[in-house]
């Protein structure tokens, strides 16, 4: 893996550390699963999702709120306990 | 290695609310402040707080400070120091109101006041019936709160280090504090911040535990660096537990549940509480619950393969309450214990919450120490508050509430204070000690030296589990001294823990080893307080102290009412009194703390 690769992946596990206990183990369990294998397209998605408010992230999570983002939707299946 | 200097009036560590609440304080006096912190601000762990702030506005029923003081009084177990409780009670109304200045959305009242709500131990009339003293943003009060602060920060040009890592203190040989070395996560490069005054508001360290419903920020880094300066730290041996964590991740399933019928049972099946409290069964209150929940699990009659949780059965209800009532439980239940609760019971364990101990303040946000013969020395340009701090207003039990109330009132006082100090300094900065800022990098690149070094990971879970195991909900003298030899050895592999990757740029292993450092003072401090804290008070509750008619509680206020002290340097433990006189009222005198 290219250094850049590396520095972005690196940077986005930290930007999964967040507020919420819930939201942290959520993206531990993906981050154990897919190690440094991260299609691009992934990450692209998992940089939006981190980006947004943690209460308005475990609401998708929850089901609660929708988004009709095909991108982030799919993110949001492989983030949840399958 | 050369280290860049930065210099401010103020650095805070921290931008939870107690730190955007002290930064505010600065900045809007002029003062050039500095915050540093891990996560961006809007991601720090108050976002987790739902229940509200509490403040005896009075806006749905009479209310007054002077009861409120009296609920925060027997809630600590007449540990709390009754001079800073009633500080933090008379404020309440104050810094309540300044946040809806600064634009807080609290929930309203139909004619436009804030809306208050019960909550648990806050009453009326010196503990006569409930109040509704709680302010609340919806479910969301921490995030509403760190929203309206951080925005008024930004409008004061307070400047933010976001996605740094504060280090060490830097502490000269006079005892007086310059400022802290901090790395930053992007470059690697390592800064000393010097300033006039120093504060930390780097929340609790409840990731000391295997179950803890703390989000994984909360790694006690305030807390470390200041054991590592040679400051004690205070009353570390009362963490507050939750009785219904999600065994295996910590996440809370709110007692809500046990209110629509849930019921606890053991291996058996058996619904253990009748035995406990027969009236009250699971609705009992949290520390009667807990302890039977460790009893349970103790003798035996724990579930699953280890037998070391018990089950949280709500199979009975009807799914359309369970969907209607009780949203998220079941998504919670499904994604953290793979079960769902409408086919299968949900396994819990009592799981830590709230930290009241930390690093002794005085109610001016000053951090205190002993010298020569005074307990309660400030050290000079050090400040703490919030859950980092013990000012002491919690004492040996929080009241819901009370920890946003905490971190509003110290947060605004520390930075009051500090202000004061900085400008009545005539003089420039001081020359930071170089062999403060080595011993710092020396600690950094220990870790990319260090042969053969114990892995992070297997550490920290080495010290949580002996901290759940040996210092839990519910203390067994046994447990408690053998956990003292089990941590201290814990301490001895995170002292030579290494790391396989050694980049430089957002190096999300070295940060992990960093923590794990400041975690293991905690857990060090934690368990050697608790074993020698031979009463049960509060949270800290021993099965060889158990509830008298000399003792009731098991509270032994002849020889433990007063504060631990705990010293990193040979695990040394000092104590020092309460502070039973308020600053204006009467003692809340000494008596049975029972609901």
């Amino acid at each position: 893996m290219d250094e850049e690769r590396g520095a972005r992946l690196r940077r986005l596990r930290w930007h999964c550390r967040r507020a919420l206990l819930e939201l942290d183990l959520m993206f531990q369990r993906y981050w154990s699963r897919v190690g440094d294998d991260v299609e691009a397209a992934d990450a692209a998605a998992l940089e939006r999702l981190v980006a947004m408010e943690d209460h308005d992230l475990w609401d998708l999570v929850c089901g609660r709120t929708e988004t009709d983002d095909p991108q982030l939707m799919g993110m949001i299946e492989r983030l949840r306990q399958e | 290695m050369k280290v860049t200097k930065r210099t401010f009036d103020a650095v805070i560590v921290g931008a939870g609310g107690a730190g955007l609440r002290a930064a505010l304080q600065l900045s809007e006096s002029g003062l050039k402040t500095a915050v540093i912190t891990k996560v961006f601000p809007t991601r720090s762990h108050t976002v987790a707080a739902q229940g509200g702030v509490a403040a005896s506005l009075g806006n749905s029923e009479e209310d007054h400070w002077h009861w409120h003081m009296y609920d925060t009084v027997k809630g600590s177990d007449w540990l709390g120091d009754q001079d800073a409780i009633e500080f933090m009670c008379r404020k309440a109304n104050e810094v309540v109101i300044e946040l809806e200045h600064y634009g807080m959305p609290f929930d309203r009242t139909d004619a436009g006041k804030i809306y208050q709500r019960p909550f648990g131990g806050h009453m009326s009339n010196f503990g006569e019936k409930p109040v509704r003293r709680s302010c609340a943003a919806a479910d969301r009060t921490g995030h509403a709160m760190l929203h309206a602060l951080y925005q008024r920060n930004v409008r004061a040009n307070t400047q933010f280090f976001v996605e740094w890592m504060a280090l060490d203190l830097i502490r000269d040989a006079e005892g007086e504090v310059l400022g802290v070395t901090a790395l930053e996560m992007e470059t690697g490069e390592m800064v000393a911040f010097q300033a006039k005054a120093t504060i930390f508001a780097t929340g609790g360290a409840g990731r000391i535990y295997y179950s803890s419903t703390n989000a994984f920020i909360n790694t006690g880094d305030g807390l470390g660096m200041a054991a590592r300066a040679g400051i004690p730290l205070e009353d570390m041996e009362f963490w507050q537990f939750h009785p219904t964590g999600v065994a295996g991740a910590g996440v809370l399933i709110t007692e809500g549940v046990r209110g629509e019928g849930g019921i606890l049972r053991n291996d058996k099946g058996e619904r253990f509480m009748e035995r406990y409290a027969p009236n009250a069964k699971d609705l009992a209150s949290r520390d009667v619950v807990s302890r039977a929940m460790v009893t349970e699990i103790n003798e035996g009659r724990g579930c699953g393969p280890n037998k070391d949780f018990v089950l949280l059965d709500i199979t009975h209800l009807d799914p359309q309450v369970i969907m209607q009532r009780l949203p998220g439980i079941r998504e919670i239940s499904i994604q953290f214990a793979g079960t769902d609760p409408i086919k299968e019971p949900i396994p819990v364990v009592p799981t830590c919450h709230y930290q009241m101990g930390g690093i002794p303040t005085n109610y001016g946000g000053q951090v205190v120490a002993p010298r020569a013969s005074s307990m309660n020395v400030a050290v000079p340009g050090f400040y703490a508050a919030g859950e980092c701090a013990c000012a002491s207003v919690h004492g040996a039990n929080r009241l819901g509430t009370n920890s946003l109330l905490d971190l509003l009132v110290f947060g605004k006082s520390a930075g009051e204070t500090a202000v004061e100090d900085v400008k009545k300094s005539t003089r420039a900065h001081k020359d930071l000690p170089q062999e403060a800022i080595e011993r710092s990098l020396e600690r950094v690149s220990r870790l990319d030296t260090q042969k053969d070094g114990a892995d992070v990971h297997e550490a920290r879970l080495a010290m949580q589990r002996t901290m759940q195991n040996h210092c839990g909900v519910f203390r067994f003298a046994d447990k408690l001294k053998e956990g003292v030899a089990n941590i201290l050895a814990v301490q001895q592999d995170v002292q030579r823990t290494g790391i396989k990757d050694k980049s430089k740029v957002f190096n999300t292993a070295r940060v992990e080893a960093l923590e794990l450092d400041n975690l293991i003072e905690v857990a060090v401090a934690t368990m050697i307080s608790a074993e020698a804290r031979k009463e049960s008070r509060g949270a800290h509750v021993r099965d060889d102290a158990p509830d008298t008619a000399e003792k009731p509680n098991g509270r032994d206020d002849q020889n433990w009412l007063k504060h631990t002290l705990w010293f990193k340097e040979g695990n040394r433990l000092d104590y020092k009194s309460v502070k039973l006189t308020p600053l204006t009222v009467p003692t809340i005198e000494l008596k049975k703390r029972a609901y």
